[in-house]
Protein backbone atom coordinates (compact mmCIF):
# COMPACT_ATOMS: atom_id res chain seq x y z
CA UNK A 1 0.00 0.00 0.00
CA UNK A 2 0.90 3.21 -0.91
CA UNK A 3 2.62 5.37 2.14
CA UNK A 4 0.10 8.50 1.75
CA UNK A 5 -2.86 6.06 2.06
CA UNK A 6 -1.89 4.86 5.01
CA UNK A 7 -1.29 7.76 6.26
CA UNK A 8 -4.60 8.61 5.49
CA UNK A 9 -6.69 5.43 6.65
CA UNK A 10 -4.71 6.04 9.98
CA UNK A 11 -5.86 9.46 10.33
CA UNK A 12 -9.43 8.66 9.14
CA UNK A 13 -9.87 6.00 11.35
CA UNK A 14 -7.99 7.29 14.18
CA UNK A 15 -10.18 10.85 14.35
CA UNK A 16 -13.41 8.93 13.48
CA UNK A 17 -12.55 6.07 16.74
CA UNK A 18 -12.21 9.12 18.91
CA UNK A 19 -15.02 10.91 18.03
CA UNK A 20 -17.53 7.85 19.39
CA UNK A 21 -16.22 8.17 23.16
CA UNK A 22 -16.37 12.12 22.29
CA UNK A 23 -20.10 12.01 21.49
CA UNK A 24 -20.73 10.69 25.02
CA UNK A 25 -18.17 12.94 26.88
CA UNK A 26 -19.54 16.26 25.27
CA UNK A 27 -23.11 14.82 25.59
CA UNK A 28 -22.31 15.04 29.25
CA UNK A 29 -20.84 17.96 29.70
CA UNK A 30 -17.08 16.72 30.26
CA UNK A 31 -15.28 17.86 26.90
CA UNK A 32 -12.75 19.18 29.44
CA UNK A 33 -12.63 15.38 30.70
CA UNK A 34 -11.45 14.70 27.30
CA UNK A 35 -8.92 17.26 27.35
CA UNK A 36 -7.42 15.96 31.32
CA UNK A 37 -7.48 12.43 30.11
CA UNK A 38 -5.15 12.71 27.11
CA UNK A 39 -2.77 15.05 29.29
CA UNK A 40 -2.86 12.33 31.91
CA UNK A 41 -2.01 9.40 29.86
CA UNK A 42 1.35 10.67 29.60
CA UNK A 43 2.31 9.91 33.34
CA UNK A 44 0.68 6.21 32.46
CA UNK A 45 2.96 6.03 29.72
CA UNK A 46 5.88 7.13 31.40
CA UNK A 47 5.03 5.38 34.85
CA UNK A 48 4.31 1.81 32.64
CA UNK A 49 8.09 2.60 30.53
CA UNK A 50 9.35 2.68 33.87
CA UNK A 51 8.16 -0.89 34.63
CA UNK A 52 8.73 -2.72 31.10
CA UNK A 53 11.47 -0.62 29.89
CA UNK A 54 9.76 -1.32 26.25
CA UNK A 55 7.98 1.70 24.64
CA UNK A 56 5.89 -1.22 22.16
CA UNK A 57 5.19 -3.56 25.29
CA UNK A 58 1.47 -3.82 25.51
CA UNK A 59 1.21 -2.93 28.92
CA UNK A 60 2.54 0.41 27.86
CA UNK A 61 -1.20 0.45 26.49
CA UNK A 62 -2.84 -1.12 29.56
CA UNK A 63 -0.94 1.12 31.85
CA UNK A 64 -1.42 4.19 30.06
CA UNK A 65 -5.59 3.00 29.66
CA UNK A 66 -5.15 2.76 33.56
CA UNK A 67 -4.39 6.20 33.94
CA UNK A 68 -8.13 7.67 32.85
CA UNK A 69 -10.13 6.40 35.51
CA UNK A 70 -7.56 7.13 37.79
CA UNK A 71 -7.71 10.71 36.52
CA UNK A 72 -11.52 10.61 37.00
CA UNK A 73 -11.57 9.33 40.03
CA UNK A 74 -9.37 11.82 41.50
CA UNK A 75 -11.23 14.71 40.26
CA UNK A 76 -14.38 13.25 41.46
CA UNK A 77 -12.82 12.92 44.90
CA UNK A 78 -12.19 16.60 45.40
CA UNK A 79 -15.51 17.08 43.96
CA UNK A 80 -16.89 15.05 46.73
CA UNK A 81 -15.74 16.92 49.35
CA UNK A 82 -17.58 19.90 47.92
CA UNK A 83 -15.01 22.17 48.65
CA UNK A 84 -14.13 23.05 44.49
CA UNK A 85 -16.35 23.09 41.71
CA UNK A 86 -15.39 20.41 39.23
CA UNK A 87 -14.01 22.23 36.95
CA UNK A 88 -11.50 23.95 39.70
CA UNK A 89 -11.12 19.97 40.49
CA UNK A 90 -9.74 18.90 36.92
CA UNK A 91 -7.74 21.81 36.42
CA UNK A 92 -5.61 21.09 39.25
CA UNK A 93 -5.13 17.50 38.84
CA UNK A 94 -4.76 17.10 34.84
CA UNK A 95 -1.56 19.79 35.26
CA UNK A 96 -0.32 18.36 38.35
CA UNK A 97 -0.39 14.78 37.30
CA UNK A 98 0.83 16.29 33.87
CA UNK A 99 4.10 18.08 35.54
CA UNK A 100 5.02 15.05 37.14
CA UNK A 101 5.17 13.11 34.23
CA UNK A 102 7.05 16.06 32.43
CA UNK A 103 9.67 16.09 35.34
CA UNK A 104 10.24 12.53 35.18
CA UNK A 105 10.68 12.35 31.82
CA UNK A 106 13.72 14.54 31.74
CA UNK A 107 14.76 13.63 34.81
CA UNK A 108 15.32 10.13 33.95
CA UNK A 109 14.05 8.87 30.48
CA UNK A 110 16.21 11.54 28.55
CA UNK A 111 18.29 8.61 26.77
CA UNK A 112 15.72 6.70 26.16
CA UNK A 113 13.13 7.11 22.93
CA UNK A 114 10.32 9.25 24.86
CA UNK A 115 9.97 12.74 24.62
CA UNK A 116 7.55 14.92 25.74
CA UNK A 117 7.60 16.56 22.47
CA UNK A 118 6.00 13.22 20.54
CA UNK A 119 3.66 12.75 23.18
CA UNK A 120 2.40 16.01 23.11
CA UNK A 121 2.59 16.36 19.33
CA UNK A 122 2.93 13.25 17.73
CA UNK A 123 3.99 12.30 14.09
CA UNK A 124 2.12 10.97 12.01
CA UNK A 125 4.20 10.82 8.91
CA UNK A 126 6.25 8.30 10.62
CA UNK A 127 3.28 5.94 10.68
CA UNK A 128 3.88 3.77 7.92
CA UNK A 129 7.34 3.19 9.08
CA UNK A 130 5.86 0.77 11.51
CA UNK A 131 4.92 -2.10 9.68
CA UNK A 132 2.81 -5.28 11.19
CA UNK A 133 4.45 -8.58 10.19
CA UNK A 134 3.02 -11.63 10.37
CA UNK A 135 4.81 -15.18 9.86
CA UNK A 136 7.24 -13.13 8.31
CA UNK A 137 5.03 -11.21 5.77
CA UNK A 138 4.13 -7.40 5.65
CA UNK A 139 0.65 -6.94 5.79
CA UNK A 140 0.66 -3.50 6.45
CA UNK A 141 1.18 -0.58 8.69
CA UNK A 142 0.69 -1.16 12.42
CA UNK A 143 -1.02 2.10 12.78
CA UNK A 144 -3.76 1.00 9.99
CA UNK A 145 -4.50 -2.00 12.41
CA UNK A 146 -4.29 -0.61 15.55
CA UNK A 147 -6.68 2.26 14.49
CA UNK A 148 -9.10 0.40 13.03
CA UNK A 149 -9.09 -2.01 15.98
CA UNK A 150 -10.02 0.76 18.13
CA UNK A 151 -12.99 2.13 16.34
CA UNK A 152 -13.93 -1.41 15.85
CA UNK A 153 -13.89 -1.69 19.92
CA UNK A 154 -15.70 1.46 19.95
CA UNK A 155 -18.52 0.66 17.67
CA UNK A 156 -18.47 -2.99 19.33
CA UNK A 157 -19.35 -1.35 22.57
CA UNK A 158 -21.63 1.17 22.15
CA UNK A 159 -23.68 -1.18 19.98
CA UNK A 160 -23.70 -3.45 23.28
CA UNK A 161 -23.96 -0.50 25.65
CA UNK A 162 -26.27 1.69 23.21
CA UNK A 163 -29.21 1.96 25.60
CA UNK A 164 -27.05 2.23 29.05
CA UNK A 165 -24.83 4.56 27.54
CA UNK A 166 -27.93 6.31 26.05
CA UNK A 167 -29.53 6.76 29.25
CA UNK A 168 -26.73 7.13 31.52
CA UNK A 169 -26.04 10.31 29.42
CA UNK A 170 -29.41 11.42 28.68
CA UNK A 171 -30.86 11.13 32.59
CA UNK A 172 -28.44 9.52 34.98
CA UNK A 173 -31.27 9.86 38.08
CA UNK A 174 -33.47 7.40 35.71
CA UNK A 175 -30.86 5.12 34.62
CA UNK A 176 -30.26 4.81 38.31
CA UNK A 177 -33.65 4.10 39.19
CA UNK A 178 -33.93 1.66 36.59
CA UNK A 179 -31.08 -0.04 38.11
CA UNK A 180 -28.04 0.34 35.78
CA UNK A 181 -25.21 1.61 37.63
CA UNK A 182 -24.35 5.65 36.76
CA UNK A 183 -21.04 5.02 37.84
CA UNK A 184 -20.20 2.12 36.18
CA UNK A 185 -21.03 3.37 33.12
CA UNK A 186 -19.07 6.29 33.32
CA UNK A 187 -16.12 4.71 34.61
CA UNK A 188 -16.16 2.26 31.71
CA UNK A 189 -16.71 4.99 29.13
CA UNK A 190 -13.49 6.78 30.78
CA UNK A 191 -11.31 3.79 30.23
CA UNK A 192 -12.80 3.39 26.31
CA UNK A 193 -11.55 7.16 26.37
CA UNK A 194 -8.72 6.75 27.62
CA UNK A 195 -7.73 3.66 25.46
CA UNK A 196 -8.64 5.80 22.22
CA UNK A 197 -6.78 8.12 23.27
CA UNK A 198 -3.33 6.27 23.81
CA UNK A 199 -3.95 4.75 20.97
CA UNK A 200 -4.19 7.84 19.22
CA UNK A 201 -1.65 10.30 20.36
CA UNK A 202 1.23 7.73 19.02
CA UNK A 203 -0.25 9.41 15.17
CA UNK A 204 -1.72 12.63 16.07
CA UNK A 205 -0.46 13.65 19.90
CA UNK A 206 -2.46 14.06 22.83
CA UNK A 207 -3.60 17.98 22.61
CA UNK A 208 -5.09 17.04 18.92
CA UNK A 209 -6.73 13.84 20.67
CA UNK A 210 -8.80 16.75 22.50
CA UNK A 211 -9.78 18.51 19.35
CA UNK A 212 -10.97 14.74 17.62
CA UNK A 213 -12.84 13.60 20.15
CA UNK A 214 -14.89 17.02 21.18
CA UNK A 215 -14.94 19.11 17.22
CA UNK A 216 -16.60 16.59 15.93
CA UNK A 217 -19.64 15.64 18.02
CA UNK A 218 -19.94 19.17 19.27
CA UNK A 219 -20.50 20.02 15.05
CA UNK A 220 -23.05 16.86 15.12
CA UNK A 221 -24.61 18.49 18.41
CA UNK A 222 -25.43 21.45 16.19
CA UNK A 223 -26.97 19.58 13.09
CA UNK A 224 -29.36 16.99 14.97
CA UNK A 225 -31.14 15.98 17.66
CA UNK A 226 -30.91 12.19 17.38
CA UNK A 227 -27.98 10.40 19.42
CA UNK A 228 -27.61 7.78 16.39
CA UNK A 229 -27.39 10.18 13.79
CA UNK A 230 -24.84 12.14 16.14
CA UNK A 231 -22.60 9.08 16.27
CA UNK A 232 -22.40 8.40 12.33
CA UNK A 233 -21.96 12.27 11.82
CA UNK A 234 -19.51 13.31 14.35
CA UNK A 235 -17.69 9.75 12.92
CA UNK A 236 -17.85 10.95 9.42
CA UNK A 237 -16.69 14.66 10.34
CA UNK A 238 -13.82 13.09 12.13
CA UNK A 239 -13.05 10.71 8.76
CA UNK A 240 -13.45 13.61 6.08
CA UNK A 241 -11.39 15.67 8.79
CA UNK A 242 -7.94 13.00 8.41
CA UNK A 243 -8.46 13.06 4.70
CA UNK A 244 -8.64 16.62 4.30
CA UNK A 245 -6.20 17.41 6.83
CA UNK A 246 -3.74 14.31 5.60
CA UNK A 247 -4.04 16.49 2.10
CA UNK A 248 -3.38 19.84 3.46
CA UNK A 249 -1.01 19.14 4.95
CA UNK A 250 0.67 17.96 1.74
CA UNK A 251 -0.22 20.85 -0.08
CA UNK A 252 1.45 22.85 2.10
CA UNK A 253 4.05 20.63 3.62
CA UNK A 254 2.84 21.59 7.06
CA UNK A 255 1.70 19.21 10.26
CA UNK A 256 -0.49 16.53 9.55
CA UNK A 257 -1.82 16.48 13.04
CA UNK A 258 -2.34 20.21 13.16
CA UNK A 259 -3.94 20.59 9.62
CA UNK A 260 -6.27 17.76 11.10
CA UNK A 261 -7.83 19.63 13.57
CA UNK A 262 -7.78 22.92 12.37
CA UNK A 263 -10.43 21.10 9.98
CA UNK A 264 -12.32 19.75 12.82
CA UNK A 265 -12.21 23.20 14.05
CA UNK A 266 -13.27 24.35 10.35
CA UNK A 267 -16.30 21.56 10.33
CA UNK A 268 -17.48 22.87 13.67
CA UNK A 269 -17.46 26.42 12.57
CA UNK A 270 -19.61 25.46 9.87
CA UNK A 271 -21.97 23.31 11.69
CA UNK A 272 -22.04 26.79 13.88
CA UNK A 273 -22.72 29.23 11.18
CA UNK A 274 -25.30 26.66 9.72
CA UNK A 275 -27.52 26.86 13.07
CA UNK A 276 -27.44 29.90 13.47
CA UNK A 277 -28.64 31.01 10.06
CA UNK A 278 -30.84 28.35 10.57
CA UNK A 279 -32.18 29.90 13.53
CA UNK A 280 -32.64 32.83 11.91
CA UNK A 281 -34.49 31.85 9.17
CA UNK A 282 -36.93 29.93 11.61
CA UNK A 283 -37.46 33.08 13.30
CA UNK A 284 -38.16 35.07 10.30
CA UNK A 285 -40.60 32.23 8.92
CA UNK A 286 -42.54 32.38 12.64
CA UNK A 287 -43.01 36.27 11.87
CA UNK B 1 26.47 25.83 43.31
CA UNK B 2 25.00 26.18 47.03
CA UNK B 3 21.76 27.71 48.05
CA UNK B 4 23.65 31.06 49.43
CA UNK B 5 25.60 31.48 46.18
CA UNK B 6 22.54 31.15 44.04
CA UNK B 7 20.67 33.90 46.06
CA UNK B 8 23.37 36.14 45.10
CA UNK B 9 23.23 35.23 41.43
CA UNK B 10 21.57 38.01 39.43
CA UNK B 11 20.61 35.52 36.53
CA UNK B 12 18.68 33.61 39.15
CA UNK B 13 17.17 36.79 41.08
CA UNK B 14 15.77 37.83 37.73
CA UNK B 15 14.29 34.12 37.36
CA UNK B 16 13.02 33.80 40.81
CA UNK B 17 11.56 37.34 40.84
CA UNK B 18 9.72 37.34 37.67
CA UNK B 19 8.53 33.91 38.55
CA UNK B 20 7.05 34.78 41.73
CA UNK B 21 5.40 37.93 40.11
CA UNK B 22 3.58 35.82 37.36
CA UNK B 23 2.49 33.80 40.09
CA UNK B 24 1.31 36.17 41.98
CA UNK B 25 -0.43 38.24 39.03
CA UNK B 26 -2.00 34.67 37.98
CA UNK B 27 -3.03 34.04 41.77
CA UNK B 28 -4.85 37.29 41.75
CA UNK B 29 -6.60 36.39 38.28
CA UNK B 30 -7.63 32.75 39.11
CA UNK B 31 -9.31 33.81 42.33
CA UNK B 32 -12.04 35.63 40.32
CA UNK B 33 -11.41 32.83 37.72
CA UNK B 34 -12.58 29.88 40.16
CA UNK B 35 -15.30 31.59 41.83
CA UNK B 36 -17.05 32.12 38.39
CA UNK B 37 -16.59 28.12 37.66
CA UNK B 38 -14.63 29.10 34.54
CA UNK B 39 -11.45 28.00 35.69
CA UNK B 40 -10.55 25.99 32.69
CA UNK B 41 -10.97 29.29 30.61
CA UNK B 42 -7.45 29.63 31.22
CA UNK B 43 -6.03 26.70 29.73
CA UNK B 44 -8.68 27.11 26.75
CA UNK B 45 -6.75 30.84 26.46
CA UNK B 46 -3.52 29.39 27.00
CA UNK B 47 -3.34 26.54 24.53
CA UNK B 48 -4.93 28.98 21.92
CA UNK B 49 -2.19 31.22 21.97
CA UNK B 50 0.11 29.09 20.43
CA UNK B 51 -0.81 30.21 17.10
CA UNK B 52 -0.82 34.20 17.57
CA UNK B 53 3.04 33.25 18.63
CA UNK B 54 3.94 31.42 15.69
CA UNK B 55 2.44 34.00 13.21
CA UNK B 56 3.83 37.09 14.80
CA UNK B 57 7.36 35.49 14.42
CA UNK B 58 6.72 34.18 11.04
CA UNK B 59 5.29 38.24 10.28
CA UNK B 60 7.93 39.83 11.76
CA UNK B 61 10.75 37.33 12.03
CA UNK B 62 11.76 38.56 15.72
CA UNK B 63 11.97 36.64 18.54
CA UNK B 64 11.68 39.59 20.67
CA UNK B 65 8.66 38.52 23.45
CA UNK B 66 6.64 41.80 22.86
CA UNK B 67 5.89 41.07 19.48
CA UNK B 68 5.02 37.24 20.47
CA UNK B 69 3.19 38.15 23.71
CA UNK B 70 0.98 40.97 21.82
CA UNK B 71 0.50 37.95 18.89
CA UNK B 72 -0.04 35.79 21.46
CA UNK B 73 -2.81 38.18 23.19
CA UNK B 74 -4.75 38.97 19.67
CA UNK B 75 -5.32 35.03 19.09
CA UNK B 76 -5.83 34.51 22.83
CA UNK B 77 -8.79 36.99 22.87
CA UNK B 78 -9.79 35.69 19.20
CA UNK B 79 -10.16 32.40 20.81
CA UNK B 80 -12.31 33.87 23.89
CA UNK B 81 -14.72 35.71 21.81
CA UNK B 82 -15.23 32.37 19.80
CA UNK B 83 -16.15 30.58 22.51
CA UNK B 84 -18.14 32.78 23.91
CA UNK B 85 -19.93 33.81 20.87
CA UNK B 86 -20.76 30.15 20.13
CA UNK B 87 -22.21 29.49 23.42
CA UNK B 88 -24.49 32.48 23.51
CA UNK B 89 -25.71 32.49 19.65
CA UNK B 90 -26.23 28.68 20.01
CA UNK B 91 -26.87 25.62 21.44
CA UNK B 92 -23.42 24.01 22.22
CA UNK B 93 -22.46 24.46 26.12
CA UNK B 94 -19.48 25.81 27.19
CA UNK B 95 -17.00 23.01 27.79
CA UNK B 96 -17.32 21.75 24.13
CA UNK B 97 -16.90 25.00 22.81
CA UNK B 98 -13.80 25.66 24.97
CA UNK B 99 -12.04 22.54 24.08
CA UNK B 100 -12.92 22.73 20.52
CA UNK B 101 -12.05 26.00 19.75
CA UNK B 102 -8.86 25.71 21.89
CA UNK B 103 -7.51 22.08 20.46
CA UNK B 104 -8.08 23.44 16.82
CA UNK B 105 -5.84 26.76 17.74
CA UNK B 106 -3.92 24.11 18.75
CA UNK B 107 -3.45 22.81 15.74
CA UNK B 108 -2.91 25.49 14.10
CA UNK B 109 -0.36 26.51 16.06
CA UNK B 110 1.59 23.53 15.59
CA UNK B 111 0.83 24.05 11.98
CA UNK B 112 2.29 27.64 11.37
CA UNK B 113 5.48 26.18 13.93
CA UNK B 114 6.04 23.38 11.02
CA UNK B 115 6.07 26.62 8.92
CA UNK B 116 8.39 28.06 10.83
CA UNK B 117 10.80 25.36 11.37
CA UNK B 118 11.35 25.39 7.44
CA UNK B 119 12.79 29.18 7.48
CA UNK B 120 16.40 28.56 6.44
CA UNK B 121 18.01 30.86 9.26
CA UNK B 122 17.87 28.99 12.96
CA UNK B 123 16.13 31.95 14.62
CA UNK B 124 12.89 29.87 14.99
CA UNK B 125 14.98 27.34 17.53
CA UNK B 126 13.88 29.07 21.09
CA UNK B 127 9.67 29.30 19.92
CA UNK B 128 9.13 25.70 21.26
CA UNK B 129 9.99 26.97 24.76
CA UNK B 130 6.07 28.47 24.61
CA UNK B 131 4.76 24.96 24.81
CA UNK B 132 6.17 23.57 27.80
CA UNK B 133 7.81 27.61 29.01
CA UNK B 134 11.11 27.92 30.13
CA UNK B 135 11.42 30.43 32.75
CA UNK B 136 15.52 29.69 33.40
CA UNK B 137 16.11 31.74 30.17
CA UNK B 138 13.87 35.10 31.86
CA UNK B 139 15.35 38.53 30.60
CA UNK B 140 15.43 41.63 32.93
CA UNK B 141 13.39 42.58 30.26
CA UNK B 142 10.92 39.96 30.03
CA UNK B 143 10.65 40.65 34.27
CA UNK B 144 9.50 44.39 33.38
CA UNK B 145 6.79 43.29 30.79
CA UNK B 146 5.71 41.26 33.96
CA UNK B 147 5.57 44.29 35.85
CA UNK B 148 4.12 46.88 33.62
CA UNK B 149 1.11 44.18 32.67
CA UNK B 150 0.74 43.31 36.21
CA UNK B 151 0.83 46.47 38.01
CA UNK B 152 -2.34 47.18 35.02
CA UNK B 153 -4.15 44.42 35.88
CA UNK B 154 -3.72 45.40 39.27
CA UNK B 155 -4.95 48.90 38.88
CA UNK B 156 -8.30 47.54 36.82
CA UNK B 157 -8.81 45.08 39.41
CA UNK B 158 -8.54 47.61 42.38
CA UNK B 159 -10.69 50.27 40.53
CA UNK B 160 -13.47 48.11 39.55
CA UNK B 161 -12.94 46.33 42.71
CA UNK B 162 -16.94 46.90 44.11
CA UNK B 163 -18.20 45.98 40.62
CA UNK B 164 -16.24 42.79 40.03
CA UNK B 165 -17.15 41.92 43.54
CA UNK B 166 -20.66 41.79 43.33
CA UNK B 167 -20.87 40.73 39.13
CA UNK B 168 -18.52 37.49 40.61
CA UNK B 169 -21.27 36.67 43.36
CA UNK B 170 -24.60 37.53 42.38
CA UNK B 171 -25.07 38.55 38.33
CA UNK B 172 -28.84 39.41 39.14
CA UNK B 173 -28.15 41.86 41.78
CA UNK B 174 -25.70 43.24 39.93
CA UNK B 175 -28.16 43.87 36.78
CA UNK B 176 -30.17 45.59 39.48
CA UNK B 177 -28.14 48.53 40.56
CA UNK B 178 -26.92 48.99 37.48
CA UNK B 179 -23.50 47.51 37.15
CA UNK B 180 -22.83 46.94 33.45
CA UNK B 181 -22.49 42.88 33.73
CA UNK B 182 -21.48 42.35 29.97
CA UNK B 183 -18.61 44.91 30.17
CA UNK B 184 -17.41 43.97 33.17
CA UNK B 185 -17.58 40.23 31.94
CA UNK B 186 -15.73 41.17 28.90
CA UNK B 187 -12.67 43.33 31.11
CA UNK B 188 -12.27 39.96 33.65
CA UNK B 189 -12.02 37.83 30.40
CA UNK B 190 -9.37 40.61 28.79
CA UNK B 191 -7.44 40.42 31.90
CA UNK B 192 -7.33 36.78 32.38
CA UNK B 193 -6.45 36.31 29.05
CA UNK B 194 -3.38 38.98 29.60
CA UNK B 195 -2.21 37.24 32.57
CA UNK B 196 -2.44 34.26 30.87
CA UNK B 197 -0.47 35.08 27.93
CA UNK B 198 2.14 36.85 30.22
CA UNK B 199 2.40 33.71 32.32
CA UNK B 200 2.84 31.62 29.17
CA UNK B 201 6.66 32.31 28.54
CA UNK B 202 7.28 31.24 32.39
CA UNK B 203 5.02 27.46 32.44
CA UNK B 204 4.07 27.11 29.17
CA UNK B 205 0.80 26.80 27.52
CA UNK B 206 -0.25 23.55 28.86
CA UNK B 207 0.27 24.32 32.32
CA UNK B 208 -0.51 27.44 32.44
CA UNK B 209 -4.29 26.77 33.85
CA UNK B 210 -2.92 25.12 36.70
CA UNK B 211 -1.45 28.90 38.17
CA UNK B 212 -4.64 30.34 37.09
CA UNK B 213 -6.55 27.54 39.65
CA UNK B 214 -4.41 25.75 42.04
CA UNK B 215 -3.12 29.06 44.22
CA UNK B 216 -6.90 30.56 43.87
CA UNK B 217 -8.57 27.08 45.10
CA UNK B 218 -5.68 26.64 47.93
CA UNK B 219 -6.70 29.92 49.17
CA UNK B 220 -10.14 29.53 48.70
CA UNK B 221 -10.23 27.12 51.77
CA UNK B 222 -8.63 29.15 54.19
CA UNK B 223 -11.14 32.22 54.17
CA UNK B 224 -14.87 33.71 53.64
CA UNK B 225 -13.33 36.95 52.10
CA UNK B 226 -12.99 37.94 48.71
CA UNK B 227 -10.43 40.23 49.46
CA UNK B 228 -8.53 38.25 51.66
CA UNK B 229 -9.24 35.12 48.91
CA UNK B 230 -7.26 37.53 46.48
CA UNK B 231 -4.58 38.49 48.61
CA UNK B 232 -3.85 34.72 50.02
CA UNK B 233 -4.13 33.48 46.70
CA UNK B 234 -1.47 35.94 44.87
CA UNK B 235 0.78 35.19 48.27
CA UNK B 236 0.52 31.35 47.24
CA UNK B 237 1.13 31.70 43.10
CA UNK B 238 4.29 34.00 44.15
CA UNK B 239 5.41 31.38 46.76
CA UNK B 240 4.98 28.63 44.50
CA UNK B 241 6.70 30.60 41.46
CA UNK B 242 9.45 31.76 43.15
CA UNK B 243 10.05 27.58 45.02
CA UNK B 244 9.38 26.79 41.33
CA UNK B 245 12.11 28.26 39.60
CA UNK B 246 14.67 28.24 42.62
CA UNK B 247 14.00 23.95 42.51
CA UNK B 248 14.71 24.81 38.81
CA UNK B 249 18.18 26.50 39.59
CA UNK B 250 19.05 23.87 41.99
CA UNK B 251 18.99 21.24 40.15
CA UNK B 252 19.42 21.95 36.57
CA UNK B 253 17.79 18.93 34.71
CA UNK B 254 14.57 19.85 36.55
CA UNK B 255 12.19 22.23 34.10
CA UNK B 256 10.44 25.03 35.88
CA UNK B 257 7.24 25.33 34.72
CA UNK B 258 6.42 21.93 35.95
CA UNK B 259 7.83 22.62 39.46
CA UNK B 260 6.36 25.44 39.95
CA UNK B 261 2.93 23.67 38.91
CA UNK B 262 3.95 20.93 41.21
CA UNK B 263 4.78 23.67 43.98
CA UNK B 264 1.35 25.37 43.38
CA UNK B 265 -0.44 21.90 43.28
CA UNK B 266 0.91 21.12 46.33
CA UNK B 267 -0.15 23.94 48.10
CA UNK B 268 -3.59 23.75 47.31
CA UNK B 269 -3.88 19.42 48.55
CA UNK B 270 -2.21 20.66 51.86
CA UNK B 271 -5.00 23.45 51.86
CA UNK B 272 -8.06 20.95 50.86
CA UNK B 273 -6.53 18.52 53.77
CA UNK B 274 -5.95 21.31 56.40
CA UNK B 275 -7.51 24.15 55.95
CA UNK B 276 -9.27 25.14 59.39
CA UNK B 277 -13.28 24.97 59.39
CA UNK B 278 -13.00 24.14 55.90
CA UNK B 279 -10.27 21.39 55.17
CA UNK B 280 -11.45 17.60 55.48
CA UNK B 281 -9.38 16.84 57.90
CA UNK B 282 -11.63 19.46 60.49
CA UNK B 283 -14.69 17.53 58.65
CA UNK B 284 -13.29 14.31 59.78
CA UNK B 285 -12.20 15.49 63.65
CA UNK B 286 -16.35 17.20 63.67
CA UNK B 287 -18.42 13.79 62.61
CA UNK B 288 -16.42 12.09 64.95
CA UNK B 289 -16.68 14.42 67.98
CA UNK B 290 -20.48 14.19 66.65
CA UNK B 291 -20.50 10.80 66.83
CA UNK B 292 -19.06 10.57 70.06
CA UNK B 293 -21.74 13.00 71.09
CA UNK B 294 -24.66 11.27 69.86
CA UNK B 295 -22.61 8.12 71.71
CA UNK B 296 -23.07 10.01 75.25
CA UNK B 297 -26.41 10.86 74.76
CA UNK B 298 -27.17 6.94 73.98
CA UNK B 299 -25.44 5.74 77.17
CA UNK B 300 -27.82 8.25 78.85
CA UNK B 301 -30.71 6.89 78.15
Amino acid sequence: MDAGIEIQLIAALTAAGCAIPGSFLVLRRMSMTADSITHTILLGIVLAFFVTNDLSSPFLIIGAALTGPVTVWLTELIVKTRLLSEDSATGIVFPLLFSIAVILITRYAGSAHLDTDSVLLGELAFAPFDRMIIFGTDIGAKGVYLSGGLLLLNILLTVLFFKELKIVSFDPVIAAVMGFSPTLINYGLMTMASLTAVGAFEAVGSVLVTAFMTAPPAAAYLLTHDLKKLLIISCSIGGASGILGYNTAMLLDVSIAGCMAVWTGLFFMAAFVYSVVRKKRGAAAKC
Amino acid sequence: MNIFELLCDHTVLVVVFGSALLGMVSGLLGTFSVLRRQSLLGDGVSHAALPGVAAAFLLTGTKDSGTLLLGALLSGLTAAGLIFSSVKKSKVKFDAALATVMSSFFGLGTVLLTCAQKLPNATQAGLHSFIYGQASSMLERDALVTIICGGAILAVVLLLWKEIKVFVFDRDFALQLGIPCGRINLILSFLTVLGVIIGIQTVGVVLMSAMLIAPAAAARQWCDKLWLMAALSALFGGISGAAGAFAGALAPGIPTGPSIVIAASALAVFSLLFAPKRGVLYRIYLRHKAMKKEESYGCGN
